[in-house]
């Protein structure tokens, strides 16, 4: 009797060497196209242009009160404090929700009714309720990431497999027991997805937010780009937008390795 | 030990339409007797063994363990499935030390528990090890062990080697029987499969081939263990069996 080794597979040379050269295409690309008045500067800003006010961003707080990262950092807060919450209170939720007939009973037609409401569509009323300051753009986020953790890890507890919930019955499992010790662990592969989807979803909701009611952050600097007539300040703030969110994303596929290699191995 | 009383079985598919699975199956089994119950595919035995194992309720009859009826699942048997059924996610000795954990054993109760039967299914040294770095026969070792380790007075085994390959599973034939020469239970088998029957069976219940599944006989197997596979015997019971199933089908 053997126990099974694993193999290890190399990435072929064109997928490491390919995508450099496509990124590089891109760029120069896009360079050549403003340089040479193809598309009016007016309309889009050069590679070039961007990067110098990235520079610029650094040090001067003009002509949008805030420099680069600082309006980063308030994003970022906003987007953790409302993707903490709908994680706090989206995941129990669906995991019982998975389980227990009452929870389900009582919290899916609520959840229901409120789903297919998309969050950017609830901004007007976080005006009136909160300003336009960061407890309102938490409470949007928090929506947005809420409905793929829910649904997440309903169906991942739903998916536990019916035999081994049978197997754990009949050495004399508690319901509780079986939550805890076997739809739990059988759901969080799911969960862990739900870390990513939420955080696309919250990343999303947030530059929305912000776009229509802030006074700092990324979005807010993109609409400030566009109202100063500032081509190169809407790409930026995209470009920054885009890079954070990436970042976060990282952060958050390292911690899920990290985790599912304590469950698993 | 067991008795099935009169036990029928019709499960209801969409549409209301009646499915009669089992009829009138009445089984009596004793204290440490190993009974096998042979019957093809589709004839309502692994079903049989659900309503023994308390998952389903039957139609009609009754099922009784030492005198008190089945009303539900129970740690008192012990189930061994078909498809390992092991948590991926736990170690072997995760997976064996399960039951005793649930019952409210303090750890290292059950951790001595779960070794000493992951010691009687010939796997230890595997402890740390995971369900997918096993192979099939290894797996199953960890279910029985896992059955084992709750300490049930009836052990159910629903088809355990029917994914193995031939040569595994006569092997895992032999280690079942030196896993229950060694630690005796009332056993109850089912199986498609002759051979495996008379390898390791006090008792042969057959059943018919069609649903509704009905007991067609009861064979006595009076031959001395561990039993020859080729033996005149052995190769005489076979031919009964073959031939008084065959006609049934």
């Amino acid at each position: 009797m053997t126990a099974y080794r694993e193999v290890v597979v190399r990435t072929p040379l064109a997928l490491k060497i390919l995508p450099i050269v496509s990124v590089a295409t891109f760029f120069i690309a896009w360079e050549i196209v403003v340089r040479t008045g193809v598309v009016p500067d007016t309309m889009l800003a050069a590679p070039t242009t961007v990067t110098q006010l990235l520079f610029d961003k650094f040090t001067n707080v003009d002509p949008d009160g805030a420099l680069l990262h600082q309006h980063a950092w308030v994003s970022i807060q906003e987007a953790f404090g409302g993707y903490f919450l709908a994680l706090a209170v989206g995941l129990p939720l669906g995991l019982a929700m998975g389980w227990f007939n009452v929870a389900e009973g009582l919290a899916r037609p609520i959840f229901e009714i409120i789903r297919p409401i998309p969050p950017v569509a609830w901004i007007p009323l976080t005006i009136f309720w909160f300003g336009i300051g960061l407890p309102g753009k938490i409470f949007i986020i928090w929506l947005g990431g809420l409905v793929p953790c829910v649904i997440n890890a309903y169906v991942g507890v739903k998916m536990t497999n019916p035999t081994l919930i049978q197997m754990a019955r009949t050495y004399g499992a508690s319901d509780w027991q079986i939550f805890r010790q076997l739809c739990i662990p059988s759901a969080l592969p799911m969960v862990f997805g739900a870390l990513q989807i939420a955080l696309a979803c919250c990343w999303t909701n947030l530059v929305a937010a912000e776009l229509l009611a802030a006074d700092a952050g990324l979005g807010f600097m993109i609409t400030m780009g566009r109202r100063l007539a500032m081509p190169e300040m809407v790409v930026l703030g995209m470009f920054m937008v885009g890079l954070t969110g990436a970042f976060i994303g990282v952060i958050i596929d390292r911690v899920e390795k990290r985790l599912l290699a304590g469950i698993r191995r | 030990m067991i008795e099935c009383r009169n036990v029928s079985k019709t499960f209801i598919q969409k549409g209301s339409q009646e499915v009669p699975v089992l009829e009138d199956v009445s089984i009596d089994v004793q204290a440490n007797e190993f009974v096998v119950i042979l019957g093809p595919g589709q004839s309502g035995k692994s079903t049989l063994l659900r309503i023994i194992a308390g998952l389903e309720t039957p139609t009609t009859g009754t099922v009784i363990l030492d005198g008190e009826p089945v009303t539900g699942p129970g740690a008192d048997r012990g189930l061994v499935f078909q498809g390992y059924m092991l948590f991926p996610w736990k170690t072997v000795l995760g997976n064996v030390e399960m039951g005793p954990k649930l019952c409210g054993l303090p750890r290292d109760e059950a951790r001595d528990i779960a070794m000493h039967y992951i010691d009687l299914v010939g796997l230890n040294g595997f402890e740390k090890h995971y369900p997918h770095q096993l192979s099939g026969g290894m797996k199953q070792r960890v279910g029985i062990a896992r059955a084992y380790a709750n300490k049930p007075r009836v052990m159910l085994l629903d088809e355990p080697f029917g994914q193995l390959d031939a040569q595994t599973r006569i092997f895992m034939e032999q280690e079942t029987e030196r896993i229950w020469q060694t630690d005796k239970r009332t056993v109850l088998f089912v199986t498609n499969n002759t051979d495996e029957a008379l390898f390791l069976a006090d008792r042969i219940v057959t059943i018919e081939g069609k649903l509704p599944g009905r007991v067609q006989r009861t064979y006595t197997v009076d031959l001395p263990r561990p039993r020859d596979l080729t033996g005149k015997h052995f190769l005489e019971m076979r031919r009964e069996i073959i031939d008084a199933s065959v006609l049934t089908l």
